[in-house]
């Protein structure tokens, strides 16, 4: 109270009589002006939120959809039997022992015919710029194609064959001319010799499933990297987080919400619940490196440890959800149960939980969520190994091999051509996608069976 | 046998067990439920949980406690001359475990059968060219390559024993539990007892993963601290891990990387949290707080790689094109800066939400009180509602803390890998867990300090966080109670 009563002293004459009740005095607008302040903080905090949000949406989406299109060339080649088929026998095992090298001069001879009958004449076109005009991809799509069908032997067809990543990245504004004359991986010429393909059609830039199904790719080819080892790993890594998890946290709740005494064993159980779920990831990481790897003795790069670890991050965060949807069950639908003679554990398996569901099936998914888009862990199991091989179906695929998604945006940032960061990008939208389904997944089934008692 | 096909096995009796148990029940009373003490399912399930329950007990613990028994039988096969000088027992064993798995695989691809797995010595070099055309390269001396075919020896006649006991013991639980089915006999009691246990078991896991946490992190640790000396380390002020030896590990540096990092993180998050907090929950109309507060949510949604990446290819280059070249403060764009702001904007959910929560929990009648006495809105929230609120806020920026403290993907991506001591924030400095992936990942050798040290930086990480948590819940928990 001291410190307001110097403003009830008498108030100097002079001050009164100037008041009017309309006049706002110096020290109300002062008051006022605070107000307004204080309040644009307010809306400039919000504001500065979701501009950030924008920004990093309006970043990756800007960066990662080109990584959607794919530049491919499709120039008639002439598949010239003493090539590829020296023996003449159309026998693919005979065949597959012709280097892909060879290939490769085929789709140079390609363009070459091409570009005389077509009388385009690029000045200066040097026979290596027309060979790096094809990813290296190119020239191993082809052989594969004409050893899995041998008809083709000595025909002349018309394949899309995927350029390399400079072209691609040409059409896609990230090379220019300018740049192509100091870089050493392209020129000029090559870029030329895209737009004069370009002008007659030959050259066209679509959709590139390939993103989506491929595996991985070697440093130099980033036109041919894709996500599908890293698809397969995340799905096998989620369907074992959902087996485990979401049994073992149900279990968890129930007797912690339903059943367990107050007493210091449940007390621990519910203080190491709070700590897990603040622990950082990356302690699960070494947790999983010594314990399933070293100790178990289960193989690095395996979905299954990956999946052991994201389990113990998640389940915190399904113990949560489900001990909230349990506990906003009425107690008269126990104590109705309990009345006509159920036992609680009759009570809770098919009064209790059925009414639950719909909660604990949100927090699932919000759980497996944010599993799928945990790094730091995987990075130390050894998820990071360069997979090439698209793992067998579960559960031998569980012990293979595999990647998962935001490792392997790790993996290509870590990369020097910049077509790798298109890469990653994309592979982030991937991501988002799969996260933006889960979560208006959740949303539906909230909306859906959302019960007021 | 496969563990799989053992597991398969016991569920295929199991599930007939449950149907013989259901049925033997009703068999027993013609049919008329009503003579039974419990429904007739229950009876199928006691049947099935006695084939259940004490076979996988078994099996998990005999897969626990094999690898254990296997190496000190290997350790007391292996006779001491076998260890040359300068390398440590644990050393030959982790070789004789890597011989045995590559015997191993052989023996899966159909390289060599078993029996010349077993027989295979380094002379003969058949095999083993054999087995080097595979990519099976094994070079060993014949002692290892012995203790490692030993090692084969016994694995698999726990295999063999494991399966035996195991489907053994499934039988006669069925045999038991069918003799003990009649109808006096309190199924439902028994089988929920067993799914009492069931689910405390489940609820364990909380503690087995924690202590599962603190094991590896001490056992690891010790080794690192036998090998490098703890004051070193803790009091080091140079990171320079070299993997020839002779390496300069102190955690100073890291520590003030991570530190100088959350607390950037901080100096961002805070206000704009806090503030979008209080606007939130005192001025915004119900349409204006339904849309801002799930945005703003979102942000806690993205996954770090997302925003790792942001830092690395936007921010990055945005701070040092704008401001740390004009200012002449440096020319990277992997900067703590960088790290700081971006891992700021991740954490404005963490701070807003819990404030928000906070906020609203200040009951109404103290707003009345101060509006009534004539202070303005926000003379009303600077001075009752924040006070009042004080100790969660405190609580909340601290758990915010701990997220940035144990943040690794921005800082991979973000904040460089240069261990520095440096205060300009424009500079590339680096964090305890930036290291820990660094020392992990690759190769590794896990005798040797430089691998080691990661489980030290762990422990470290994990007791930092912890306090941290521990000291949060404890300020917000007690907060909460004050007005209930």
């Amino acid at each position: 109270m001291t410190d307001t009563t110097p403003e009830f002293a008498p108030v100097d004459p002079s001050r009164r009589e100037a008041k009017s009740l309309l006049a706002v005095d110096a020290r109300t607008r002062r008051r006022n002006a605070a107000e307004s302040r204080f309040k644009a903080y307010g809306i400039g905090a919000i504001a500065i939120a979701i501009l950030a949000l924008a920004w990093l949406v309006i970043t990756i989406l800007s960066d990662g959809l080109p990584a959607f299109r794919q530049t491919y060339a499709t120039v008639p080649v002439t598949l010239s039997a003493e090539v590829v088929d020296p023996k003449g026998n159309r026998d693919p095992a005979e065949m597959s022992s012709v280097f892909t090298l060879s290939y490769g001069q085929l789709l140079t001879d390609g363009i070459k015919t091409y570009l005389a009958e077509n009388s385009i004449d690029i000045p200066n076109l040097s026979d290596t710029d027309i060979a790096d005009f094809f990813s290296d991809q190119a020239r191993t799509t082809l052989r594969t194609q004409v050893l899995t069908d041998p008809e083709m032997v000595g025909q002349t067809v018309e394949v899309p064959a995927l350029t390399s990543a400079r072209v691609d990245g040409y059409f896609k504004g990230r090379v220019t001319m300018e740049q192509a004359a100091i870089d050493s991986r392209t020129s000029p010429e090559q870029l030329m010799l895209a737009d004069a393909l370009k002008d007659r059609g030959a050259l066209e830039t679509k959709f590139n499933w390939d993103f989506i199904t491929n595996a991985d790719a070697s440093e130099t080819r980033p036109e041919a990297a894709g996500l599908g080892v890293a698809i397969i790993g995340s799905a096998y890594m989620m369907l074992i987080v959902l087996a485990l998890a979401l049994p073992i946290g149900v279990a968890a709740s129930i007797y912690l919400e339903e059943f367990a005494p107050q007493n210091r064993f449940t007390d621990i159980i519910e203080v190491n619940i709070s700590n897990l779920a603040a622990v950082p990831s990356i302690v699960f990481g070494i947790l999983g490196l010594a314990a399933f790897i070293n100790f178990a003795g289960l193989p690095r790069s395996a979905p299954v440890v990956g999946g052991l670890v994201l389990t113990l991050m998640t389940l915190p965060t399904i113990i949560i959800a489900t001990r909230a949807a349990l506990k906003a069950v009425p107690p008269s639908i126990r104590d109705a149960a309990l009345g006509v003679g159920a036992s609680r554990m009759q009570t809770v398996f098919h009064h209790v939980l059925p009414l639950a569901l719909p909660g604990i099936l949100t927090g699932t998914i919000i759980g497996l969520a944010g599993a799928l888009g945990e790094t730091a862990p995987l990075l130390l199991i050894g998820m990071v190994a360069f997979v090439q091989d698209i793992p067998s179906a579960p559960p031998a695929g569980f012990f293979e091999p595999a990647s998962a998604l935001p490792v392997q945006v790790y993996n290509w940032t870590n990369r020097a051509d910049p077509a790798f960061f298109e890469r990653a990008s994309g592979a982030i939208i991937v991501l988002l996608l799969f996260l933006l389904c889960m979560n208006l997944l959740a949303i539906y089934l909230r909306r859906k069976f959302e019960r007021r008692w | 046998m496969p563990v799989l096909w053992i597991i398969l096995i016991v569920l295929a009796l199991a599930a007939v067990g449950y149907v013989l148990g259901s049925r033997r029940a009703l068999q027993q009373v013609d049919g008329d439920i009503r003579q039974l003490h419990s429904r007739p399912s229950y009876y199928g399930w006691n049947v099935a949980l006695y084939v259940m329950v004490p076979s996988f007990i078994v099996m998990l613990i005999w897969l626990l406690a094999q690898p254990l028994i296997v190496e000190r039988s290997v350790s007391r096969y292996l006779p001491d001359e076998a260890i040359s000088e300068g390398e440590s027992r644990g050393l030959v064993l982790n070789q004789v475990g890597q011989v045995a798995g590559t015997l191993r695989a052989a023996i899966n691809q159909d390289v060599l059968t078993r029996p010349e797995a077993l027989s295979l010595t380094v002379d003969d070099q058949d095999r083993l060219d054999l087995m080097r055309e595979n990519g099976l390269a094994l070079l060993t001396q014949q002692p290892i390559l012995d203790a490692a075919q030993h090692n084969l020896r016994i694995t698999q006649a726990g295999a063999t024993w494991l399966s035996i006991i195991v489907i053994l013991l499934s039988v006669g639980g069925l045999a038991y539990a069918l003799w003990r089915t009649n109808p006096e006999f309190r199924a439902r009691n028994v089988v929920e007892q067993v799914i009492r246990y069931i689910l405390i078991g489940c609820s364990s896991i909380a503690i087995a993963t924690t202590v599962g946490i603190v094991l590896s992190l001490v056992f690891e640790s010790i080794n690192f601290f036998q090998l490098y000396p703890w004051t070193d380390f803790f009091f080091g002020t140079e990171w320079t891990p070299s993997f020839g030896g002779g390496s300069e590990l102190g955690l100073l540096p890291l520590l003030w990387g991570t530190l100088y990092i959350s607390f950037i993180a901080l100096l961002v998050s805070v206000p704009i949290g806090l503030f979008a907090a209080i606007y939130m929950s005192e001025y915004a109309s119900p349409r204006v707080r339904s849309f801002a507060k799930p945005m703003i949510e979102v942000l806690a949604g993205i996954p770090t790689i997302v925003y790792g990446l942001f830092a690395l290819v936007t921010v990055g280059p945005l701070l040092r094109d704008w401001i740390a070249q004009p200012l002449n403060l440096g020319d990277t764009g992997s900067s703590v800066a960088t790290a700081g702001i971006v891992m700021g904007i991740m954490l404005i959910p963490f701070v807003s939400s819990l404030s928000d929560d906070i906020i609203n929990s200040v009951p109404q009648s103290l707003r009345d009180g101060s509006l009534g006495l004539g202070s303005t809105h926000s003379e009303t929230i600077r001075q009752v509602v924040l006070p009042a609120a004080l100790p969660g806020i405190v609580g909340a920026v601290l758990l915010a803390a701990s997220r940035a403290i144990g943040e690794t993907m921005i800082v991979v991506l973000g904040a460089g890998a240069m261990a520095q001591i440096d205060v300009n924030p424009f500079e590339a400095m680096t964090t305890i867990t930036v290291k820990i992936v660094g020392q992990l990942t690759g190769d590794n050798d896990f005798a040797s300090p430089e691998t080691l040290v990661a489980f030290a930086l762990g422990l470290t990480l994990f007791t930092i966080t912890l306090a941290l948590n521990i000291v949060a819940l404890y300020i917000v928990r007690k907060y909460r109670e004050q007005y209930e």
